[in-house]
């Protein structure tokens, strides 16, 4: 099965009028070395009912934590998408497009991703928003080097309760880039320990942070430019339904997953990192950008634009190397700010922050388990296990048909006896009261 | 068209959630009083239907592949089967979270252990990794792999990367981002590497060269094996730019012409969805003595089970957050097992004689500057000739072939073309198709010399006509007020 329409007959008819008797010919530049003598060992050709088969028995044999009770979070959540999503998503009109190089042609998706921008800004209370970015480890990666290139300093401050996925991403960058990077501790109440910045680039914190408690990003930032330095948040979107905007709280810089805002867990991706700063990061921020402006008639349209920044355009000297914009995601983004629209999301955020808070109660309360931190904390938190170890209680959690939260020993071994637990608005009360149950009797 | 915020009316909605059944508190006591914000963000607010509508009328301003023609050069716009899409919805991929244990994962390892063994084998190479999200991220991570090989042999000087000036944008910009000094090296008056030029840009600095064969001109560099000797004797590494391995599926491998990391695109070669602009996926390959450089996470079969492989100590870690862009990968699974080796082998096989058939045809009403009336999956003509003669660009000339209902070829790229139109057709298309398309061309530079006007003018029956790219780049508004 491979979707060439040519027939035998009109394939000897090309080949004709090209001059050429036979398909080998087409080849003939191929050094005879460099040749394949025989074709790569794959598995025989499938039809359409044996690839069904064959994706289906491989599909059976994960267990997916979106269809049972699962408490597992660390950056990736599982909220529920509406239907709508994936019958906008598949418009083929949306997902067999290219970039939007001919925008007379692509305004569909061009006013779309001015949509995201707007929506990006007004959940960050910031000035300007890319139209997206690989993830949010990539989206860490590219504030590191626009923080770096735009103060001409080398040294960056990560706060240790950054998701462990983006900062050991930030360290894959920076080491080609002989760009230091200082983590900063966390306290009792499981906030990033703030010091002078006055050598760095910018300082990096999350909030909610990876152990969920929400970071003081007025303080950090008034820090940050007291040294001259940037101040960049990753932020959960959903959050930000509730929470005091970056912006307003000083950041010069916000980024974080889009996952949470309509995007299916799919084992990792795709998904998209948003990236929104201040107007005089503008010129200097990664990624597509659209803008708005007039047709020849006067018509309001969209329109790639400062495509200064870009590698098509600068080669070496471009902000960024990136290319593509993970457009799609960032459409399923906008598709679910639109539907929930603002009370639908704070909704969804206040229930996610309700469920939590209940589930740590009830956890608390047993005895066996006591919070980790005393910050305030968004849809997860950090429980110490004073009976079993938190593996042990995972596998208690997946016989009874959970899945449990995140061991914390992975990523912060002073945590060894630590699980962190996300509760989101999809989790019923029965769930965690069941859930909280057996976590008791383990 | 409406902005969706100008949509709807205040207090209406769309989807809604459960009713909370949990006892709950004060938001301030949960969060904290000082955290929140004052007002909640201003985002539309409408009914199911007023957003169904929208975006659905959105859509519908879009050309797409599944609407028409988009012969674009460089980005193989080969059709995208449906089957993939439903396959990757399958509810035990898209529902999976990517850190469950291996136990509740088998199926997820199970296939990205079979495509990267797939991928290896098709391009000859050791081992792939799967993580990075689209091709310049795979570009980045491969100079990532050269630096990290060069410094494992405390080889220190080697900071230059070598890219001819006929390569992608991306190329230099990725070599860059590595840490990576760039030299870019003239092609020959033929359009090829020109040995004599690489020579001279070799030296004791040399980490590698990046090099896309096909080049960019749709040509295959004859040279390529004395090339990659001459990189190779200079102590310094290959990188093939996999965005042009349509044309040699099944021909030949980027490991027999001698390179030593690949990257390729899904999104191109192996038919999974552009999306307006991605997700893609870039998966790099490497040759054996790269394998222990190779980014983290990998997965390999042991004892009955798929296991996460412990991080080797020379790996340049991660690249990307958990597996890259899985839900790609299964697509494009889909496509390698739909395909079989024979499959592929016929895939190229048709990319490169459609291609010929329209350079053919195409090259008597337009210059082709490079190729001798011969190509591999694409080809670059030059509208030059055209615009001296009758003042009509190589824009104009996209602008009416939108009219006439066709996505326009790539237009000036690569740089090295004035005026270029970069046309690839792919393998999906059919004789009846392009011969349509030969007749669009025909008809555009006849109107060209006869009535220039109405290529200065078009589009005129699209959503809107020419846009003032300068106006929105000179005051940019970039949000709704």
């Amino acid at each position: 099965m491979n979707y060439i329409p040519q027939t035998k007959e009109e394939q000897k008819e090309l080949l004709c009028s090209v001059g050429i008797e036979d398909v080998r010919e087409l080849f003939d530049c191929i050094p005879k070395k460099a040749r394949l003598k025989a074709l790569p060992d794959l598995k025989p050709a499938m039809t359409e009912p044996e690839l069904i088969e064959y994706f289906g028995k491989l599909a059976s044999k994960n267990r997916p934590a979106g269809l049972c009770p699962s408490f597992l979070g660390a950056g990736v959540y599982d909220h529920y998408v509406p239907a709508v999503i994936d019958h906008v998503l598949s418009r083929q009109e949306f997902y067999t497009a290219y970039t939007p190089y001919q925008p007379e042609i692509s305004q569909g998706t061009l006013t779309a991703i001015f949509e995201y921008q707007t929506m990006i800004c007004r959940l960050t209370g910031l000035d300007v928003s890319n139209a997206g970015l690989y993830d949010s480890a990539m989206a860490a990666a590219e504030t590191m080097l626009m923080a770096a290139g735009a103060t001409k300093r080398n040294k960056i401050y990560v706060a240790k309760s950054v998701n462990p996925e983006l900062s050991k991403v930030l360290e894959t960058y920076a080491q080609f880039k002989e760009i230091k990077i200082e983590y900063l501790p966390y306290g009792k109440d499981g906030k990033v320990k703030i010091r002078d910045f006055s050598d760095g680039a910018c300082v990096i914190v999350q909030s909610p942070n990876f152990f969920g408690v929400i970071e003081d990003i007025e303080k950090v930032s008034a820090k940050a430019h007291e040294g001259k330095a940037l101040s960049a948040v990753c932020a959960d979107p959903l959050s930000l339904a509730l929470l005091k905007t970056p912006g307003e709280a000083g950041a010069d810089i916000a980024f974080g997953e889009t996952q949470s805002l309509g995007l299916k867990m799919s084992f990792g991706g795709p998904y998209c990192g948003y990236m929104a700063v201040r107007e005089a990061l503008m010129r200097k921020m990664p990624g597509r950008i659209v803008g708005q402006t007039v047709d020849t008639e006067g018509r309001r349209a969209f329109v790639l634009t400062l495509q200064a920044r870009e590698q098509h355009i600068r080669r070496e000297k471009a902000t960024s190397n990136i290319c593509s914009n993970q457009a799609l995601c960032a459409l399923a983004n906008t598709v679910y700010l639109s539907l929930l629209g603002p009370e639908g999301l704070c909704d969804a955020a206040s229930q996610s922050a309700q469920k939590a808070a209940y589930l740590c109660d009830k956890l608390c309360k047993t005895g066996k388990f006591e919070k980790v931190f005393t910050g305030h904390f968004f849809r997860e938190f950090a429980v110490r296990c004073k009976g079993a170890s938190p593996a042990k209680l995972n596998s208690a959690a997946r016989k009874a048909g959970f899945v449990g939260g995140y061991e914390l020993k992975k990523s912060f071994p002073e945590l060894s006896d630590c699980l962190l637990l996300a509760v989101t608005e999809k989790r019923t009360r029965a769930e965690i009261d069941e859930f909280a149950e057996r976590m008791a009797r383990v | 068209m409406k902005l969706i915020f100008e949509e709807g009316a205040k207090g209406r909605r769309a989807y809604k959630i459960p009713p909370c059944d949990v006892p709950q508190k004060a938001l301030s006591a949960i969060l904290g009083k000082n955290n929140l914000r004052a007002d909640a963000p201003a985002l539309p607010e409408c009914s199911e239907v007023d957003v169904v509508r929208h975006f659905t009328n959105l859509s519908q301003l879009n050309f797409a592949l599944d609407t028409g023609f988009y012969p674009l050069g460089s980005c193989t716009m080969k059709y995208n089967p449906k089957i993939n899409e439903d396959l990757s919805r399958l509810a035990g991929f898209c529902e999976m979270h990517p850190l469950q244990s291996e136990e509740d994962s088998q199926g997820a390892m199970q296939l990205y252990y079979e495509l990267e063994r797939s991928l290896s084998a098709i391009f000859g190479m050791s081992r792939f990794t799967l993580l990075p999200a689209a091709g310049a991220h795979g570009e980045l991570c491969g100079m990532m792999i050269i630096a990290a090989y060069h410094r494992s042999r405390k080889d220190y000087a080697r900071k230059t990367i070598i890219v001819p000036d006929s390569s992608h944008g991306t190329n230099p910009a990725s070599a860059s981002i590595a840490g990576f000094t760039v030299k870019t090296i003239k092609s020959g008056p033929d359009g090829l590497l020109d040995l004599n030029a690489l020579k001279e840009a070799l030296g004791p600095d040399t980490a590698g060269m990046m090099l896309t064969n096909p080049s960019t001109l749709g040509l295959f560099e004859k040279d390529i094996m004395k090339a990659a000797d001459m990189v190779h004797k200079a102590g310094g590494l290959l990188y093939y730019d996999g965005a042009n391995s349509n044309a040699i599926l099944c021909k030949t491998t980027p490991s027999l012409m001698g390179f030593d990391v690949v990257h390729t695109n899904l999104h191109k070669t192996f038919s999974t969805p552009h999306g307006g602009g991605g997700p893609g996926s870039g998966p790099v390959g490497v040759v054996e003595k790269l394998v222990p450089f190779l980014p983290s996470p990998l997965i390999a079969y042991k004892n009955g089970k798929y296991v996460f492989e412990k991080e080797n100590k020379l790996s340049i870690g991660k690249m990307r957050s958990f597996f890259g862009n899985f839900g790609v990968l299964v697509k494009a699974y889909a496509y390698i097992l739909a395909n079989g080796a024979e499959g592929l082998d016929e895939v190229s096989t048709a990319a490169v004689a459609n291609a010929n058939y329209l350079c053919r045809r195409l090259s008597k009403a337009f210059t082709l500057p490079y190729g001798d009336n011969r190509c591999m999956h694409e080809f670059v003509l030059s509208g030059q000739e055209i615009k001296d003669k009758y003042g009509v660009s190589t824009l104009d000339m996209a602008k009416r072939l939108i009219e006439m209902g066709y996505h326009p070829p790539t237009i000036y790229f690569p740089l090295i073309v004035h005026e270029a139109i970069m046309i690839e057709p792919c393998e999906t298309e059919s004789v009846a198709t392009l011969k349509e398309f030969v007749d669009a061309m025909l008809t555009v530079a006849k109107e060209a010399k006869e009535c220039p006007e109405k290529l200065h003018a078009a589009p005129q029956n699209k959503p809107v006509t020419r846009l003032d790219e300068t106006l929105a780049a000179r005051t940019p508004v970039v949000k709704a007020q």
